[in-house]
């Protein structure tokens, strides 16, 4: 058996992924990074974004934000606040959420509320990210 | 002595209450289900967060972390209290009221003073009415939990403990042992402790564990993490209780239930004595009658 990496990605409300995979890639706080079968232990936070894993030529996409990522023996596991596959994801939630967003942005900006802003911020990121991958699969 | 009708009129209604009962306990064992495995569902994750802050704190010095600093003069204690929204569950949140009120005894017999923090109806409408401060209240939460409950308590309890209001920070909620067994427990959440996190770390040991990479450092990963470990515990806590609650409904449900039936039995008893008195008398009477129209 060709070398693989157990992924499991877990939310506080499920398991989303738990699979043998070739490569899995994951949006780490300092910059994204990929984990490959036998690689060093490996502790890192990560950022709202898009991770993919590969399996038997197969991509899969998923949409994280927030959480950690450790690595060891062979298992790599993913601990974020929310995950869902491309397929998995409401586009129209997604779409509503962005205008929400915007529209918190613009008042946090306007009043100068720094912590609302930055709040505004994560949820715009997240709904474009939720976005980005949902119409990649349709495409 | 009561009424023939009257007891009729008694048993028909206690037969009604439990109905109620009944139903009420069939619906609290399906909610239980529901809420046990979601928080099952839960366990892992916070294991494995648990474990991870272990190894990480493992290294550090905790006086580098504000969550961590442990404070010398305790000026003021918080309590987060997890109870139910609804009632009908026995004594379960009167026990987590207790032994809340307990615990803000002995604070205050330390000279701290304390304020309470409520999740859930039951708790808040207790200590609103209670010379208890309440800095913060959350209600209508329990139906449905989710992350993002805990985290805007996490968030509250976090900047009142960095802006200086709170020195402590623990929370009380109805721990779920058993269908059959719920106690409440308390926890200090802040300042973290280095020995909590490690004994997490400790319970998944699995060989000897190689350096880690960290990205980035460790401390900035601890006080990235460090905030949602409280979050993950408030959220541990909430879920304990709202199995525990349907727990405890369940079996006060059951309680009812029997008392119920045990009561219809002692009415019907009393129905079928009344009646058998009033035949017995009428029987008399025209036996009576029957006697002086001889006579």
């Amino acid at each position: 058996m060709a070398n693989k990496l157990i992924l499991e990605v877990v939310t506080p409300s499920r398991q989303v992924v738990s699979d043998e995979v070739d490569l899995a890639t994951a949006p780490g706080t300092d910059g994204v990074f990929g984990v490959m079968a036998n690689h060093a232990p490996l502790l890192a936070t990560l950022q709202i974004g898009e991770m993919h894993y590969e399996k038997d030529g197969e991509v899969v996409r998923l949409a994280v934000s927030g959480g950690f990522c450790e690595v060891s023996n062979n298992r790599m596991t993913i601990l974020a606040e929310a995950a869902e596959r491309s397929e998995e994801i409401d586009i129209d939630r997604a779409l509503r959420a962005k205008e929400r967003a915007e529209r918190r942005l613009q008042e946090a900006e306007a009043r100068k509320a720094e912590i609302d802003l930055a709040r505004a911020k994560a949820a715009m990121t997240r709904a474009l990210v939720r976005l980005k991958i949902a119409q990649q699969k349709q495409s | 002595m009561a009424s023939l009708k009257d007891i009729q009129l008694k048993i028909v209604g206690v037969k009604k209450t439990e109905q109620i009962t009944k139903a009420m306990n069939m619906v609290a064992a399906a909610k239980l289900r529901g809420a046990q495995s979601r928080m099952e569902e839960f366990r892992p994750y916070a294991e494995k967060f648990g474990s991870v802050m272990g190894e990480l704190a493992g290294g550090t010095n905790p006086a580098s972390f504000p969550l961590m600093e442990i404070r010398e003069n305790i000026k003021k204690v918080a309590l987060v209290i997890v109870t139910s929204d609804r009632g009908l569950c026995g004594a379960f949140n009167a026990n987590i009221i207790n032994a809340s009120e307990k615990f803000f005894a002995s604070q205050s017999e330390k000279g701290r003073q304390t304020a309470a923090i409520c999740i859930g109806r039951k708790g808040s409408s207790y200590f609103e009415k209670s010379p208890v401060e309440v800095i913060y209240k959350m209600t209508d939460c329990m139906a449905d939990i989710q992350m993002f409950n805990a985290k805007q308590v996490g968030q509250k309890l976090i900047q009142l403990f960095l802006d200086g209001v709170i020195d402590e920070a623990h929370v009380i909620y109805g721990r779920f042992i058993n269908v059959a067994v719920q106690k409440p427990a308390i926890r200090r959440l802040l300042p973290i402790s280095q020995e909590g996190l490690e004994e997490g770390a400790e319970a998944e040991k699995e060989g000897p564990t190689a350096a880690y990479i960290y990205e980035p450092e460790p401390e900035a990963i601890l006080n990235q993490l460090m905030p949602m470990f409280i979050n993950v515990q408030i959220m541990h806590a909430m879920l304990e209780t709202g199995a525990s609650e349907q727990a405890a409904r369940m079996t006060a449900m059951d309680n009812a239930t029997r008392a119920c039936k045990d009561m219809i039995e002692n009415l019907t008893l009393a129905y079928n004595k009344a009646r058998q008195g009033a035949i017995t008398t009428e029987l008399m009477d025209i036996v009576g009658g029957a006697e002086a129209l001889k006579g």
